[in-house]
Parts: structure tokens; C-alpha cells; sequence
């Protein structure tokens, strides 16, 4: 691939992850975006005053956190399924680029460790597929602030992937 | 914003306007005949998680229910004390309906020294077909700060 070319995919890949963040209005209402390295993403989640729980800490409400941990597994999930579509290139690859999204993978269970509680300032996290099956996957999940190895919460879960073939 | 019209109307409701995020969502505590308290969101579009189903995030649900355990921890210890969650694990059962509210009915069901465990329950509108359960180990803390 010619640099040009090289940059034009980049920026189509780019827009797709674009779409599928966006697709959802929860991510917008806590104000979730993802930063990605090829296939890899990391979530940031921006920090708002309304993000807090108890303003007497004052602390990330808990439940912020778990749905960033959440957000992040169901969409490192979705975005694989993309990125295979994009590298199988042809005409899986062209539907994706005319806007057709992966539906999205639904959680079946979801176990949070609160291991700070979360300042506030701006989040981010970062997840590992442990188990990619046809139907279900298994993820793991870690959100940190300053330093990623001091997370404020890690989790874990199983998701129903919607597009088993 | 609180009071979409896909709502129905329900008994007196106490709002949490005290802590940000739940005034943002919009949550509401509802008491019931028996004397529990259960959490109410009400449904609201800019929580949906997929706008394929218009069902609201699973995040949604967790902040329902980790707001839910930790108040019965609270009311358990007649509100001389806080809490930290230190887990908290998800079961989703069903999506929940698109247009109608979400309750959280949670208990607190042992309480010892450091730490009280929860359990709780999210349905839109029987709690015996929740919605998703969850179980949650909370420590207790000074009221108004952690340790």
C-alpha cells in the first residue's frame, strides 16, 4: 500500500470506531470516547461534576465506574468483530464502510473490584478478551487515572455475542 | 426531564438530589407497604445502550443497584455510618422493557464489624421476573468520607 493509501484506510478505520462509539447514547451522557493503537482500544471517560457520587469525597458515583469497565468490554468486542470484517477487506469490509455496524455483544453477568475510589478527573480503561468463543467471550477489564498500575477497579464478565455465525 | 411521559405515575418518591450523578439520572427512592425503600430510574432516552432496541445500558442498571445496596447498608445502621463498595457482581436476566422505569429492590442481609453484604434486584415491572440481581460485599466507613 502506497503511504496515502496507508493513511486513507487509517482514517476509514478510524471513522468506523467513530460510528460505533457514537451509535450508543449512554456513551455521549457519560462522555465516553476511545483512543486506538491498531486493534487496541482505550477508553476515556472525560470527567463531569455529574459523574460524581458523593460529593463529600468527593468520589466517581460507583456505578460510573462499572459502567465505564462495562462500555469498555462490550466495545473492545464490538470492535474486533469490525476490525476482522476491515482486514477480510472485499465486501464484508465495504459494508462496513458504507455504515453497517456489528450488532452489539449483550453482557450476561459482570463482576466489579473497587480497588480505589475514583477522583475526580478523567478515567480510562483498557480490556483483554481472555475467551473468544463463537457464542460467548470472556473479558477482563482494569480502569485506572493517573497511573495504570494503580487501577480503581477491575473487572470481569461473560458476553452473548449477537452474530454468531 | 425527570418525569418522561412514558412514566406512569407511582406513590411519593424522594429524590437524591444531594449526589450528582443520581440527580442526573434522575433516580428516586420509593417507599413501599412493608417498610423497604426501593430506587427508581426512569427511563429516559439518552440512557439507551443500543438504539437497535432502545434498551437502557447495562451501566444504567449497575449504578441502580450499587445506589440501591449501598442505602439498605445505610438505613441498616441507621445512618451512623457509610459505605465503599468493594464488589459488586452483575446478573443480567432479561433487557429491560424500552419506555417503562426500572426499581431497584435491595436488602442488606448480614451487617458485621467492617462490612455489610447486599443483595439486590432490578425489574421494570414484577419483581419476580427481575431484570438482572446483584450481589455486593460494602465496607463500612465513616459517615461522609472513606478511610
Amino acid at each position: 500500500m502506497t503511504g496515502a493509501a496507508t493513511q486513507e484506510e487509517k482514517a476509514r478505520r478510524d471513522a468506523a470506531l467513530e460510528r460505533l462509539t457514537l451509535t450508543s447514547p449512554y456513551h455521549r451522557f457519560i462522555g465516553v470516547s476511545f483512543v486506538r493503537m491498531g486493534d487496541e482500544l482505550t477508553a476515556r471517560l472525560a470527567y463531569s461534576e455529574h459523574l460524581i457520587g458523593n460529593p463529600l469525597i468527593p468520589a466517581l458515583h460507583g456505578g460510573v465506574t462499572g459502567a465505564l469497565l462495562e462500555i469498555t468490554a462490550i466495545m473492545q468486542l464490538a470492535w474486533d468483530e469490525l476490525w476482522r470484517g476491515m482486514e477480510a477487506g472485499g465486501a464484508e469490509a465495504a459494508a462496513i464502510h458504507a455504515g453497517r455496524l456489528p450488532k452489539l455483544p449483550k453482557t450476561i453477568d459482570l463482576t466489579i473490584d473497587y480497588l480505589r475510589s475514583g477522583r475526580p478527573r478523567d478515567a480510562y480503561a483498557r480490556a483483554t478478551v481472555q475467551k473468544a468463543g463463537r457464542r460467548v467471550a470472556n473479558v477482563r477489564v482494569e480502569a485506572w487515572q493517573d497511573s495504570r498500575d494503580r487501577p480503581i477497579a477491575a473487572a470481569h464478565g461473560h458476553f452473548l455475542m449477537q452474530n454468531a455465525g | 426531564m425527570n418525569t418522561p411521559k412514558n412514566d406512569e405515575p407511582g406513590p411519593t418518591r424522594y429524590p437524591l438530589d444531594a449526589f450528582p450523578h443520581a440527580r442526573a439520572l434522575g433516580l428516586r427512592l420509593e417507599p413501599q407497604k412493608d417498610g423497604g425503600l426501593h430506587v427508581r430510574v426512569p427511563y429516559d432516552e439518552r440512557l439507551i445502550g443500543d438504539p437497535a432496541t432502545g434498551v437502557i445500558h447495562g451501566g444504567v442498571v449497575t449504578t441502580l443497584l450499587d445506589t440501591g445496596c449501598g442505602i439498605a447498608a445505610m438505613l441498616k445502621m441507621g445512618g451512623k455510618a457509610g459505605v465503599a463498595t468493594l464488589d459488586l457482581r452483575i446478573d443480567y436476566m432479561r433487557p429491560s422493557k424500552p419506555g417503562k422505569a426500572i426499581l431497584g429492590a435491595c436488602e442488606c442481609y448480614r451487617l458485621t464489624r467492617s462490612v455489610a453484604f447486599c443483595r439486590g434486584v432490578a425489574y421494570d415491572s414484577d419483581p419476580d421476573d427481575p431484570v438482572a440481581t446483584a450481589a455486593g460485599a460494602f465496607m463500612i466507613t465513616p459517615l461522609g468520607g472513606r478511610e
